[in-house]
């Protein structure tokens, strides 16, 4: 199961990387808080309402949410009493399927625009929008595409600092302004430039922002009109980045984000932790938004395509990260 | 967003009027809500599994008193509970030390908002006298170390900028953190605040750092710094974090989004560390000293209007405040009182996380949710220049404002006839409120107390 926790993957070494820093917590963790699906239906051989109810459980620790563990469980109850004799293995594939259909969301197919493409990462503070920015234009620089960053955070200290770290390791230039300057403003420049270079992609870095601060977000909405004017269809990408921490309170930043800036991904981040992230189903059931990436670390290649089997299978507790 | 516990609560006890006692029979359905309630408010399944089981305990049984509907003793019974988990005391930062200066040190997994809560600190122990010194640790993530220094600028505290001579990460931390508080001995400063780079509780590295920084240091205080927003995990990466570092309290941050903070429940729960101080909004100011019974409320959905309180009586003057109470019990609030009220409610900060504050329920409840009316600055604005453009008699007696002197203040403000309306007849609506409150001190009590909910909760009940 390990081995396809997150896909095939060009990176090999990231799994084994993942797989040994968990190795050593679950030793360390002496009891584990969280039940795992698998654990739990080990050897179990008719569905229970003890058993539903343990699933539940388990979903909710994981952060898929009361509510939605509920119906989720409410179809699986539907399906056991439909048939009385359901084995666990049969319950396991149904929850499974279940899980993989809320994260599989029609994604519109890209048009081919002419390049500059434009990409935003938004999200609240201290999501990792820089660093997942980094490690993205690690990935375009990869395909062999030119790259332009925008350092649009013109307002927290040092922001520009630390995007600039970055792009000297990713070897890419970055287009800013003084801090404190207008961030619609650094992105018409970073734009007009991309356009006049025939740059492949800009990737903006926005300030960190808490969803319920309206004019933060009316800043946002802004911004994305502004990249629209410069370039026709920009933003062609904005990714909400969330934390794998996030709470329930993730589903309300995905829909004021939405509201306000028209999010057209997910990007989860610090999925190497012991936070499972399950808000994302919540999320991508509820809003129909994909999620795009995963972060899994702090090297710049721990950005990888998301994967719901891959995804769902650590809900399972099929590797050690979900304890 | 999500129904507060009040809410549901209601809907359950529809049926409940009338049973003199909480049964097995009636608390099911109760307890249930309760359940979903917490579990929405991201406090950890253990920990409520725990709460619910106390309140199903201590619940039963109980006379369901005259004066209360079930809903709000339950409520009520619950709230004792949480606040016997968070601990009815403040925690106070200890600072003593016979050879300062006293070490802060922090500590938290990536993006919880160390470097922002260090530099709020500092403002905030400077105010109290005390003279902080900064310094970042954190060689690892790029520019934290000028993030902490530019902060500090803001916070007008001295922060250790040297750069360290090793090139091993670990030994550069604990270079920096040695000279850093040889330099705050020099200047004579007495609480030294160290900032270090976020890690997670896996990393074995790092958390040997972190106990390396320990035993140098030996800190009087290590803080552990969550996001409000943290889901589950809170428990575990607090559990590990303290097994590993045995922390002294945490520090809850980003508290002015719209979670509801059950983290700081569960970090208590598995850590039996207290929760010091809460932190919001990116200005430096926005630090406060954690009141157990105020995130009680707002985990319940009962809103935080203690804070709200506290933070009014900073910026309101006492003694106007005691004139507008008088006012307001002798039926005598002006529309130029409301005016006043609206200009020191402005100078207070934004509406939206004053209107988060209130409480869920009462009179408030119309401020809250899906029914909340759209109150945007620029309305207060309005509002202002329609009261502006009515003469001095007019604010004083509202009564005698008809319809050609309602289109002659519309003209003035820019506003139409209808705002002219809608204003009044708040206004109105707020006067009656008011009386109703001082009618009854019974009523008045409990909302100053924050006890229990409000009327509409006993009326509706």
């Amino acid at each position: 199961m390990i081995q396809t926790l997150f896909g095939p993957e060009k990176k090999a070494g990231f799994l084994e990387r993942l797989q040994n820093k968990m190795a050593g917590a679950v030793e360390k963790t002496r009891a584990s808080l969280v039940s795992r699906v698998d654990e739990i239906l080990r050897g179990k051989t008719e569905i229970s309402p003890e058993t539903l109810r343990e699933l539940e459980t388990a979903l909710i620790a994981a952060d898929v949410g009361a509510a939605t563990a509920r119906e989720i469980i409410a179809h699986l109850r539907q399906a056991a009493a439909a048939e009385p004799h359901m084995d666990a293995e049969t319950a396991r594939q149904l929850l499974q399927n279940e899980l993989i259909q809320c994260l599989k969301v029609a994604v519109p197919p890209v048009e081919n625009a002419a390049p500059p493409r434009v990409i935003m990462l938004v999200g609240v503070n201290g999501a990792g929008k820089t660093t997942t920015l980094g490690k993205l234009t690690q990935r375009y620089r990869d395909e062999g595409k030119t790259v332009i960053l925008c350092a649009a955070d013109t307002f927290r200290a040092a922001a520009g600092e630390q995007l600039q770290a970055w792009a000297e390791r990713t070897g890419t230039e970055m287009i800013h302004q003084k801090p404190g300057a207008d961030p619609s403003a650094v992105i018409f420049d970073a734009l007009t430039a991309a356009k006049a270079r025939g740059t492949d992609c800009v990737l903006i870095d926005t300030a960190g922002r808490l969803h319920t601060k309206d004019n933060l977000m009316q800043e946002l909405a802004k911004m994305r009109r502004t990249a629209g004017r410069v370039i026709a269809g920009a933003p062609h990408e904005i990714y909400l980045v969330l934390d794998a921490t996030t709470g329930q309170n993730g589903l309300q930043q995905a829909r004021q984000f939405t509201a306000a800036a028209g999010i057209t991904g997910v990007i989860v981040t610090k999925l190497d932790g012991t936070a499972r992230g399950g808000i994302v189903i919540a999320i991508a059931r509820e809003l129909k938004l994909p999620v795009c990436y995963a972060g899994v670390g702090e090297k710049l290649d721990d950005l990888i395509p998301f994967q719901a089997e891959t995804f769902v299978h650590s809900l399972f507790g099929g590797t050690a990260a979900f304890l | 967003m999500f129904d507060s516990l009040t809410d549901r609560l209601q809907r359950v006890f529809k049926n409940l009027r009338g049973e003199g006692k909480i049964s097995e029979a009636n608390i099911g359905d109760t307890l249930e809500a309760v359940r979903l309630a917490l579990l929405d408010a991201d406090v950890h399944h253990a920990v409520v599994d725990q709460v619910v089981g106390d309140l199903r305990v201590k619940a039963l049984g109980q006379e369901v008193m005259a004066s209360l509907s079930p809903a709000e003793q339950v409520v009520k019974i619950l709230r004792d509970e949480l606040l016997e988990v968070l601990g009815r005391q403040t925690a106070k930062l200890n600072l003593k030390t016979s050879r300062p200066p006293a070490v802060i040190l922090m500590a938290g997994l990536q993006g919880s908002g160390k470097t922002t809560t260090c530099a709020k600190l500092a403002r905030m122990l400077r105010q109290q006298g005390h003279r902080p010194y900064l310094v970042s640790v954190d060689v690892y993530r790029p520019a934290a170390r000028e993030q902490l220094a530019l902060l500090a600028g803001q916070a007008e505290t001295p922060v250790f900028a040297g750069a360290p001579a090793s090139g091993d990460p670990t030994q550069a931390v604990l270079e920096l953190a040695r000279a850093a508080r040889r330099e705050a001995v020099n200047r004579g400063c007495d609480v030294l605040l160290v900032d270090t780079a976020g890690r997670l509780h896996l990393d074995d590295a790092l958390m040997s750092e972190m106990r390396q920084l320990k035993e140098l240091l030996a800190p009087n205080e290590i803080l552990f710094v969550a996001d409000a927003m943290t889901g589950q995990d809170a428990a575990r990466s607090a559990g590990e974090f303290h097994r590993q570092l045995q922390f002294s309290g945490a520090v809850l941050t980003k508290m002015d989004g719209d979670s509801r903070g059950g983290a700081a429940l569960s970090i208590h729960h598995v850590t039996g560390q207290p929760i010091k101080f809460l932190g919001s909004s990116e200005r430096l100011d926005g630090l406060e000293v954690f009141h157990p019974d105020r995130i009680v409320g707002r985990i319940l959905g009962m809103g935080d209007i203690l804070t709200l309180i506290e933070r009014a009586e900073s910026a309101v003057d006492k003694q106007q405040a005691a004139e507008l109470e008088k006012k307001l019990q002798s039926d005598a609030f002006s529309l130029e009182d409301f005016r006043d009220q609206l200009r020191q409610v402005r100078k207070l900060g934004p509406l939206d996380s004053l209107m988060k504050m209130m409480p869920k329920v009462g009179p408030f409840a119309a401020l809250q949710g899906r029914g909340r009316p759209e109150v945007d600055e620029g309305q207060l604005t309005r509002i202002e220049a329609i009261i502006n453009s009515m003469t001095a008699e007019e604010r004083r007696r509202h009564q005698v404002i008809n319809g050609s002197r309602r289109k002659r203040i519309a003209r003035g403000s820019g506003t139409s006839v209808q705002e002219v309306n809608q204003l009044l007849k708040q206004y109105v609506q707020m006067r009656k409120m008011f009386k109703t409150f001082s009618a009854s001190p019974f009523l008045r009590k409990r909302m100053m107390d924050m006890d229990l909910p409000g009327q509409e909760l006993e009326a509706g009940g």
